[in-house]
């Protein structure tokens, strides 16, 4: 996995729940990741996936990801291309899930300083967000080590391919 | 310094003396996955080169979401489920058998000091019996299912605490809403909360299940009840003898404590759309309703059906409103038939549907249209849930719930006079 990942920012508000991201009625009737993707985000915003651009990032404020622990709501997040999301802070299962399934997730606690359609690049390995659009940096929390081992090798499952062992 | 019940749990099953902030590699004791988290699991499982479950009587497979199947679909997903189940020797539930998080109480595996996964965000229920349970995703319960561990960062805790005694017609559901609202969606996150105080303790542990149940609306990893004879009790009747019980010390320090009084606790509801948007029903009263869910595994317990019984023994839902009824398990389904609770609930009117999560998760047995209200006994309000995204939906109490179907509006159950 790329230590830096650049893309321009679609920003969202506090509590993006899951059914915001992939709502349960679709998850549970398809089962399809092609077709599920076509509804990532529709809660928020019905065009997003026809809109989104491959790389492009998430921007979002506090508790992002909140809800059920549906692996759907990165997954397709992940399918349709998102860079990486960075939030003010994540609910805990989605964070997990983001790492399990290699979806960089980022606290950062200036997101307010970060506008729509910004051009950010994120730097994993040096724990810095550069804004391109404002030439400014913001620092992101750093990932433990337990946790960079997983999503740096591209999730659970390509470790466990890889290593031919699970992490613990 | 002493430890919480959290830390307690976590060195025991990680082999280390474990305080709040470490990051373990812990032993579970049980992990569940069912029908809406299952089949990405098995796929994980298997490209991980899984060959065989670490423990198979300690995996348990749950058809609840939608079931039966309501799509072809899903008939395949419960296909894979019951194949992967059999091939394995792995606990599984058929469809009709209940909620996941009921039937693992009910099953004997949660018990005090435990510590249980389950790829569902309401696994934390399982904390009103003194366990430490929380909600994990596929992937990683497909981890869980070869090798028996997980990685965990042992939480820090925050008390709650209810004292005094909850006036009529208030229940526990009362107590998580307005405690959900206090603290708020993410006034939790990454911690375990512990509920005190002397109307916990006078909680039945049906109640204690409801508050444990929607911890995670605050994002906390777990939420857990002191256990206590209540909770030995319980266990006994489930057949068991539990051996060990943890408590957290007295000289601990928690990372925040809230406090309410309970005798001056009024019904509650969480508002459209969000859980943590929670009022008074007195300030909703008067909200036109097109349908009621009772059930969940918040409020799908003997307490919660016999609560709703007794408000509805004798009355009609109203014209123009469905009252769905859902027990959350086929042991409750039996006992509310037993005492009559079922006859009530069909005279007055109800459709009672087979147990399992009903129309809570927004893919059947009574899926909402745009421009709906329902008030619903469940855990979630969020836009789109149940149906429509501009359906809304209301949390409240079984009484609440029971009271609002005989007047087609959201009625305060105080108001109602009983038999």
């Amino acid at each position: 996995m790329s230590m830096l990942i650049q893309g321009n920012v679609w920003k969202f508000g506090d509590d993006v729940n899951t059914d915001l991201i992939i709502p349960g009625k679709y998850k549970l009737s398809i089962t399809d990741l092609d077709e599920l993707s076509r509804h990532a985000m529709e809660g928020v915003d019905p065009k997003f996936s026809e809109r989104f651009v491959k790389g492009d990032l998430i921007v979002a404020g506090k508790n992002f990801g909140c809800g059920s622990s549906r692996e759907q709501a990165p997954l397709v997040l992940k399918y349709i291309g998102v860079g990486a999301v960075i939030a003010r802070s994540f609910a805990r299962i989605f964070y997990r899930n983001s790492i399990n399934i290699g979806l960089p997730a980022v606290e950062c606690k200036d997101i307010e300083k970060i506008s729509e359609r910004a051009l950010l690049q994120v730097d994993l390995g040096r724990g810095i967000i550069r804004n391109l659009t404002k030439n400014e940096e913001y620092q992101i929390k750093l990932i433990p080590q337990e946790i960079w081992q997983i999503l740096s090798n591209g999730g659970l499952v390509a470790y466990v391919k890889k290593h031919d062992k699970l992490p613990w | 310094m002493g430890k919480t019940t959290s830390e307690k749990i976590f060195s025991k099953a990680s082999g280390r003396d474990a305080y709040a902030g470490d990051i373990v590699i812990a032993k579970v004791d049980a992990a569940m996955a069912h029908d809406g988290t299952a089949l990405l699991a098995i796929e994980a499982f298997e490209e991980m080169g899984g060959k065989e479950l670490w423990d198979p009587s300690r995996v348990f497979l749950v058809l609840d979401h939608v079931a039966p199947s309501a799509t072809e679909a899903f008939s395949k997903v419960h296909k894979r489920m019951r194949e992967f189940a059999f091939k394995h020797s792995a606990n599984f539930y058929e469809v009709g058998s209940g909620i996941c998080h009921q039937l693992m109480v009910e099953s004997g595996v949660v018990q005090p000091g435990s510590l249980i996964v389950g790829a569902d965000s309401h696994t934390c229920t399982y904390g009103a019996l003194g366990a430490f349970a929380t909600g994990i995703g596929s992937t990683e319960i497909a981890a869980v299912f070869l090798s028996g561990k997980l990685w965990f960062k042992v939480p820090e805790t925050i008390s709650v605490v209810f004292e005094g005694s909850l006036p009529y017609m208030v229940t526990p559901k009362d107590v998580i809403l307005k405690t959900v609202g206090t603290v708020r969606a993410d006034g939790a996150t990454y911690q375990a909360i512990e509920y005190q105080g002397s109307t916990i303790k006078e909680m039945s542990v049906e109640g204690r299940l409801t508050l444990c149940n929607m911890a995670v609306e605050m994002g906390a990893k777990t939420g857990i009840a002191k256990p206590d004879e209540k909770t030995l009790e319980y266990l006994k009747n489930l057949g068991l003898k539990p051996q060990t019980t943890f408590r957290s010390d007295e000289d601990i320090e928690y990372s925040k404590k809230v406090e309410f009084d309970a005798s001056e606790l009024e019904p509650q509801v969480a508002c459209p759309n969000f859980v943590d948007n929670v009022k008074p029903v007195t300030s909703v009263e008067g909200v036109e309703v097109n349908q009621v869910f009772l059930g969940s595994c918040t409020n799908g317990r003997m307490e919660d059906l016999r609560l709703a019984a007794k408000i509805l023994k004798g009355k009609k839902v109203k014209k123009g409103i469905r009252m769905i009824v859902a027990p959350a398990s086929r042991g409750i389904y039996l006992s509310a038939l037993k005492e009559g609770l079922i006859e009530v609930f069909l005279r007055a009117g109800c459709v009672v549907c087979n147990p399992g999560c009903g129309p809570c998760a927004g893919a059947h047995q009574g899926i909402l249209s745009s421009g709906e209200v329902c008030v619903s006994t469940s855990n979630r309000n969020f836009k789109g849930r149940m149906g429509s995204m501009e359906a809304e939906m209301y949390l409240v109490s079984p009484a609440t719930a029971a009271a609002t179907s005989i007047n087609r509006e959201i009625t305060d159950p105080r108001g109602l006079r009983l038999e």
